[in-house]
Order: structure tokens, then sequence, then C-alpha cells
């Protein structure tokens, strides 16, 4: 039988309560009648043979490129950027889609007598990876062969001896990389589209960019204008990106992009009530659902987000294709629609949504306030196709307890800009003029973003523009179970109960309010009509 | 006449101490402490120049709290003479102007250490002799008996008495009209501010972190601001302050500061603003900056908070305690490694301004409450009656959203009518 389809639930009198996420819990709310439950599509059918599925992408590429092999000779620079840690979320059971492709790539390297290749984790201002993602990334074998001879490496943003000044684009926009990259004969790209806005040109021109790069287009103004950065179409930061990326080739980089998509499946058996609509639910999915939402409720929150970092995700590989760029992630895009579209019937007044325990930034990590924003603002509420999911001025209710923690040595400067930024101003705009570039060439931040596993010191500035379209668009965030002084520094409102933010709500949007609720995860992107 | 009067009783001392340890004031609350309320007679004029002052607003300080506590320094037994009555912040009235030159009923202000002429030491030492009165050599002689300051002296009185005290007209400064008795009882803790202000040698575009926004660091901030403001010191580029309560935060940038962050944020600010690296592990938060701020000033002046001070000044740095310290344990290693100064800053006398010239610190402490309205410092006043209540606040203040209190001795006809025009007895602020 084939997978179903997204599905926009009304609720009614017989419908049972609706599962949110609430970070490293769940609680069922009971949503009012009339209201909306959009439910992604069930997950599609892994590919049978990924390796061979990589195998035919490599050798019947897409767009305008030779085949890989191809492109390989003896005497030449090889260069294979992966997609990092923030990628896939949850991560993904070994072997890892990166590992099934870099060693493939380095079979037939091998195979064309190439011998100067190198890995670069394609960062961007992200933390460095540690030893042990790097191997579940890429597998012991390529990690053992490469690393201890210094041929695995993560891109530095901050090093100036390993960044090349490409120019300028015809938007003035300066195009800095990786240096290795650059200056390599061939340029393989390896990704994990997990979302639409992940691959294309954004894959070099961001992930192996410097701030001096980035901040042409990671800033307030862009990301107001992508409606939504997950439709590159409608997205003024992926148009930056293309951009850029045409510079870099036309600026003699050769770049051979790998793409691939996942299907929904992001949780393993014993999660198995989280892929499934409530009234769906089996005895053995409410049992499950008791024993491990009771189990959560009793481990201490610590604990808990450690055994849910833990958890890694049954993906299956949907698709795979290589070639050229703009080719290869036009097929991408729709491969991702087909996993994750689901066509919905105009805009609602309220969102409401339940956040949990991880995003793209706080892999084995916290995940502090302002990641809570990206991920509510930024992220889940950029979803969309069209037209946002809520209509302008209407509410966006968050459940997550939105703690006020954070995790020193992964987000330093989150902690300052907390304190220090976010006490003065939510303005992404004001806080871009009279912060932005303290806080991006702090030489302590500096220092631990290339020594330590800290993300760079502009990073949470990032995280705040994702906010940018949303903040505009909103009338109202408020969220439930949050901690409320972490909250209101947030500008958001706190509520105790959903009943309690639907009343906050009422006050913005009026007394009788439509409501559609996004039941993610699994990820969904809402084509809005 | 009633005073509140402080014995010297081994006993008393040690139960307050004990006491404290549930929390500052609880000697006072218990009845345990050396603290009595008890019919006194007015002190007699040491000769015949001395004035007779009546109280009409006595603050509580913090070094009045550490007394009442019993955990001031050993350090002060040879400096204070017992009985006393205390109370060294007082605005009053002129009861016997005596040699002043003072009118009956005139308001003044009373600068209480009891220096040389005071004390009728003639020729002064040389600290009276060039004005820095606080650094005088000579408090436990002269015809007074030993006390640094009225308000621990024997023969002085003090500001929480009915008895009035007796002051050397030279401890005397008239208030203008226009000030009303609110601000004029923050004269004399601000005076402590401007001097610590003098002495913290801030220079143009420094930054300075202030550690603590009760009375001091935040009369501390407030007379940064306004000296600099005014030419008579070097502009800091940065004023942080530490401070542990939102009312205080909200307060310290009033006053002039750039930023006020909860204590514990102070070292991270400092570090950003100063650009520094840190050494340590990051999620420990020990950390070490390796610059820092030029200036860090102490205003609790306990051993973590010298620590904590420690930690963000930078290499050849100031550290000025203003806060009273007493017996602590600190690790001296980053001060001796990185040449810190660490420097005590007390009380008041003559300042050096920036064009060389000298000003009483009086002068310009009365220019700072004025221009910053420093009257609103005074959250509460309280009848000495109540004096179990009143320490107790004071005590709490921080917690209770509070930063000055006081005695109220006025006579009800004296006090403002008006709710807002000033302090009223016992009440909280609004």
């Amino acid at each position: 039988m084939s997978p179903r389809p997204g599905l926009v639930l009304e609720v009614d009198r017989s419908t049972p309560p609706t599962l949110f996420w609430h970070g490293e819990r769940f609680v069922l709310e009971r949503l009012p009648e009339g209201s909306r439950v959009v439910y992604a599509p069930e997950p599609l059918a892994a590919l049978e043979d990924p390796v061979a599925a990589v195998r035919h992408a490599l050798l019947h590429p897409v767009g305008d490129s030779e085949p890989l092999p191809a492109l390989l000779r003896p005497g030449m620079r090889l260069t294979i950027c992966f997609d990092d840690v923030s990628l896939p979320l949850p991560p993904m059971a070994a072997p890892d889609v990166r590992q099934l492709v870099i060693e493939q790539v380095l079979d037939l390297a091998a195979a064309a007598g190439v011998d100067d290749v190198v890995l670069v984790a394609a960062l961007a201002l992200h933390r460095r990876m540690t030893e042990a993602e790097l191997r579940h990334a890429l597998g012991d074998r390529v990690y053992d062969a490469f690393a201890p001879h210094g041929l695995l490496t993560q891109h530095d943003a901050e090093d100036p001896d390993n960044l090349v000044h490409l120019g300028t684009t015809d938007h003035g926009e300066d195009v800095e990389i990786n240096k290795r990259a650059a200056t390599s004969d061939l340029l393989v790209y390896v990704n994990i589209n997990l979302v639409a806005m992940d691959g294309g040109h954004k894959s070099v021109a961001t992930g192996l960019a410097s701030y001096r790069s980035l901040r042409h287009h990671h800033n307030p103004q862009t990301m107001r204008h992508s409606r939504s950065f997950m439709d590159a179409p409608s997205s003024e930061l992926h148009s930056a990106n293309w951009r850029m990326g045409r510079f870099i080739a036309d600026s003699g980089v050769k770049v051979f992009q790998i793409e691939t998509t996942l299907n929904n499946d992001a949780f393993p058996e014993r999660f198995a009530f989280l892929q499934k609509r409530e009234w769906e639910w089996s005895l053995r999915d409410r049992a499950s659902y008791l024993a491990v939402a009771g189990a959560l409720e009793r481990t201490p929150a610590r604990l808990a987000r450690q055994v849910l970092h833990s958890v890694r995700a049954p993906y299956g590989l949907t698709s795979v294709q290589a070639g050229e760029v703009e080719a290869v992630h036009a097929v991408t895009t729709a491969n991702v629609w087909r996993q994750q579209g689901v066509e919905v019937d105009g805009q609602t007044d309220v969102l409401t949504m339940g956040l949990p325990y991880i995003c793209p930034y706080n892999v084995s990590s916290i995940m502090n306030p302002i990641l809570v924003a990206c991920l509510g603002l930024g992220y889940f509420f950029n979803m969309y196709r069209g037209r946002p999911l809520v209509r302008e001025g209407g509410v966006l209710i968050l459940h997550h307890p939105t703690r006020w923690e954070f995790h020193p040595g992964h987000h330093p400067s989150y902690i300052d800009f907390f304190e220090e930024v976010l006490a003065q101003t939510t303005d992404p705009v004001e806080m871009s003029k009279t912060y932005e570039e303290a806080f991006a060439t702090d030489p302590w931040y500096v220092h631990l973003y290339r020594t330590g596993h800290a993300y760079h010191g502009v990073h949470p500035f990032y995280m705040w523009y994702w906010c940018a379209h949303a903040l505009a668009h909103l009338g109202r965030v408020i969220v439930v179970g949050g901690d409320p002084a972490a909250v209101r520094r947030l500008g958001f409102s706190p509520a105790s109960s959903l009943d309690d933010a639907l009343e906050l709500a009422r006050d913005v949007v009026g007394p009788s309010p439509t409501l559609t609720h996004v039941h993610t995860p699994p990820i969904l992107m809402a084509d809005v009509r | 006449m009633r005073s509140l009067v402080v014995e010297r009783n081994a006993a008393r001392f040690a139960a307050a101490r004990l006491a404290s340890a549930f929390g500052s004031g609880r000697g006072v609350e218990s009845g345990l402490g050396p603290l009595r309320l008890l019919e006194t007679e007015a002190p007699a004029l040491p000769d015949p120049s001395w004035c007779r002052v009546s109280t009409l607003l006595s603050g509580i300080c913090g070094s009045d709290l550490a007394t009442l506590d019993g955990r001031s320094s050993r350090y002060f037994e040879h400096v204070v003479s017992f009985p006393f009555v205390p109370g060294h912040e007082v605005v009053g009235s002129i009861e016997d102007p005596g040699a002043s030159g003072l009118q009956a009923g005139d308001r003044v202000v009373l600068e209480p250490v009891l220096g040389c002429v005071a004390r009728g030491i003639d020729p002064p030492c040389p600290a009276c002799a060039e004005g820095r009165l606080g650094d005088c050599e000579q408090v436990a002689f002269g015809h007074v008996r030993p006390g640094l300051q009225t308000g621990y002296c024997a023969d002085t009185g003090g500001g929480w008495s009915a008895s009035g005290l007796v002051a050397h007209p030279s401890q005397l400064h008239r208030v203008p009209d226009e000030l009303d008795d609110a601000t004029a009882v923050m004269v004399e803790p601000t005076a402590c501010a401007v001097h610590a202000a003098f002495d913290a040698g801030v220079t143009e575009g420094a930054t300075v972190a202030v550690l603590g926004a009760g009375t001091l660091g935040l009369a501390f901030t407030a007379a940064l601001s306004r000296l600099a403001a005014t030419g008579r010191l070097p502009t800091p580029g940065t004023v942080l302050v530490g401070a542990r309560y939102p009312h205080q935060r909200r307060l310290a940038v009033e006053l002039g500061a750039t930023d006020a962050v909860p204590p514990d944020q102070l070292p991270r600010a400092v570090r950003r603003r100063s650009r520094s690296l840190a050494l340590g592990r990051p999620s420990t938060g020990a950390q070490q900056l390796t610059g820092g701020a030029e200036v860090v000033v102490d205003c609790v002046g306990s051993a973590a908070s010298i620590a904590q001070c420690l930690e963000m000044v930078r290499p050849r740095g100031r550290i000025v305690l203003v806060g009273m310290p007493g017996s602590v344990h600190v690790d001296l290693a980053p001060l001796w490694h990185r040449e810190v100064t660490l420097a005590g800053t007390y009380a008041y006398g003559t300042e050096r301004l920036a064009d060389g010239s000298g000003a009483r610190t009086f002068d310009l402490a009365f220019d700072v409450v004025a221009a910053q309205r420093l009257g609103r410092l005074v959250s509460a006043t309280y009848p000495l009656e109540r004096f179990e209540e009143a320490v107790a606040h004071a005590a709490g203040a921080g917690r209770r959203g509070a930063v000055k209190i006081a005695f109220d001795l006025r006579r009800p006809r004296h006090r403002p009518a008006r709710p807002g025009a000033g302090p009223h007895a016992g009440r909280e602020p609004a």
C-alpha cells in the first residue's frame, strides 16, 4: 500500500486529544472543535538499494555535467565537502547517508588514481564537530583513512590563511570561501536535504563561506524578504546564494553537487506513536505513549535530554541525484515536497505547534530560548509555500518549557546575546546595527569557535534574524509552559496552559478565532492556498 | 528622651553574630543583639564652640548593620567608644548654634568624621592639615573619646536619638532651602561615593565595573556620572553595574550606568565590553579575563566580591573597595601576577579636581544629590520605637525593593504632608 499523503483534520467532538511536543516531553491537548490539525504525509518508501542508487547518480548526473569518473584524473586536487552535524534531525542511524555517498566517491577517486583528496566539513559558522560525530557521519573507515593525516578538516570561517576572496557579485556581495575548496580542480559537495531550504548554491555559498560573505544574506532585510526561505523562488536568501553560487562557478570553481532526500521516518519503533494520527493509535501505541511519556515525565530534564539526544532516526533514502548544482537541486526540491508537502486551504488566526527537544543548532546540546524562538518562528513558521499558515497579525502559540538555560561551551555568545542584546531590543534591524559587528568580531568568541566547539559569535543574531519575517508578520507569540522570565525576554507572552494561551490570543485576533495545529515533527511543508 | 544605644557587651555581640547567620538584622529582631532603646540624656557639649543638633532623618548604613550583626572587624575596637548612639548619616536642625555662626532652626547635614579640628587637636595631623579628613591619625585622641565618626563615639551622641547630638561647627553643612530632608540625608553616603569616584582613578573612555547596587553602588554610579558631566572627572567609556535586584538595575541605568546586569553576569559583560579573552573552562563559569575593566569598584566588601573583582580587572588595573570589608579569605595570586592595585576608600575630605583646584567632598556631594535627585533612594522611614522593623527593612532592602531606610525623628508637623513629597514613617515605597 502506498503511503498516505498529508492530511488536514477538522477537530470534532469525537477527535481524541492531539499530541504536542513539549521539549523533552509530550502532552496531549484537546483542541477546540472546528480547529484544524495538519499531519505530514506518511513516510515514503525508502530506496531498496541505497548503494546502487548512489552509484547510479554518480554515473548518471543531471544537468550539464559529466559523470563523476570523467571528472577525476591523476594529479588533480579533489575536495569533498559535506553537511555538518546540523543535518539530519534527529541524527540518522548508521550508516549515515554521507558515509554511503563519500565512500563511493572515494572509491571512484581511487580508481581514477586521484591522490590529493581532502574532506571538509562545511560548518559555515556552526560549531566544529566532535570526533564521534565525524565518525558517525563518515564511518570509521573514512575517518581513519583521512583524519590521522590531517586530510579531514572542518571549515574555519576565521582562518585568513584558508579563505579566498573570489570577488563581489553584481549586487556588491563579497564572495569569500574556503581556499582549499575554491582552489581544487573539483569540489564535490555531499548534501542531506532534510528541508527544501537546504542545498543548491546555498551549500557552497553558505557552508564554506566567511562572515564577510555570509553577512550579505544573513541579515534582517534578507530574511524579511524571504517568504519563505523554504520556497527558493520566493526567498531572497536563496536569490543571494544563487548569485554567489553562479559567481563561484564563473570564477572557475568546478562543483559536482550530490543531494540526497530522506523519508519522514524520523523516530524508531518505540516512538512509533509520534508518526501516527492519534485516532489511529493502536493499543500498543497507547501503551508506548503512556510508558514513554510517563518515563520522560519522571526523568529529570537533563537526563531526559540525554536520552532523547541518543535517539537515532531510521530514515530511509528516498532519492539521490548528482551533477550540476541547479539541475540537481530542482529534482531534490521536488522530492522534498513529495515527502513533506500538504495542501492547506486558507490561513488561520491562531497557529499552534509543539516544539521538540532538538533543532539544527543543539545536537547533543541544550535548546536555549533563542533556539526555541528560531525553531518556532524561524523554521516551523516558514514551512510554507504561498502564504504563511497564520494570517498577518495572527497569533503563534508554541508549546515548550523554554528554560533560561544555555550550553556554555556550544553557545557562549548566545548567553551574552540573551543577557545583553535581548534585554535592550528584540528588533532585528536595531540589534544588527548596534551589536552585530561587536559580537561577530569578538576575539573570545572567535577563539572558542576556532578551537572549541562553540558556534560563532554572530550566530545568535542569525537565529534571531531567522525569526524576522515571523516577528514582522505576527500579532503575538505565546509560549505555553515556558519559563516566564525567559519567554518575556524573547518579547513573547507566557501562558501556563493552552486554554490560557487561547484566552490571550483572543485579545489579539478576536473572540472566535480559527485555529490550526501543525503536527510536527515529522516535518511537513504547508502549501497554503 | 529615647535613643538607640549600642553598649559594649561581648555576649550580646556574640549573640548578634550567631543570629545574623540566619540573616542580617536578626540580632536586633530577636532582641539578643547589642542595640537597645533606652532613656538617655542629651550629650554634653565638649566645649562651648560645639552645637547641639536634633535629628530630622538619620539613615541606616551598611556599616551600622555590620555592627549590629556583630560582624564588624575587630580593627575598629580601638577607634570607637561605648556606649554609643549609632547614626552618622544625619540631616538635623540646629537647636543651639554655639559658635558656629548658624541659626537655631537651620537645617544641617552632619559630616561625621571626628578629625583633629573637632577634637581640639592643634596642630592637626598632616592628613587633616591637607583636608584629608578621612585619613585623620588622631581619631582616638583629643577632648572627645575615641570614635572615628559621630555615631561611634560615646561623647557626641548619634543620629538615632531623640536626645539630639553634639557637633563641632566644622562638621556641619547648611542645607539649602530647596533641598528636602530625604535628599539631604543622602549627602553623607554620597560624599563617600564622591570620594571613591575621585580615588578610582578613572581615565577618559575607561571601562568601569561597579559590583553591588545598594546605596553605595548607586550613589557611586550617580556621582561618577555627575562628576564627569560637570568636567570634574574624566568621562568613562562604559560603566557596568552588577545589581542583584531589578529595581537596582533600573536605578543604576537611570543614574548613569551604561548597563546594569545581575552580579553573576557582570564578568561576562565586562569581558564583552573589554573584548577580552578568558582563561578557564566556560562550562564551569570560573574564568579569569585576560583583559578586563580598568577600574572595578567593590561596593559589597565580601570575600566573594573581592574575588569577583579580581576576575574582572585588567592587568595593572585598580580595584577600589568602597563597601566595608571585614576579615576575608581571598586568593591574591592574580593581584600579584597582574600587578593589580587594591585600594581602600573611606569617607571624604578634600578632592583634587581635574583643573588642579580643590573642593570639599561634601560640597560636591550636595551638587550630586540635587542633580541626581537622590532623595528617591530613601525608600521608607521609621520612628525610633519601631527600630526592629527598620533594621529588618534595611537588612532586606534589596529583596524588598528598597534602597535606603532611615529613622524619622521629625515632629509630625514637620513631615511632608503629601504622599510622595518625602519619606513616611514605616511606609513601604509605593
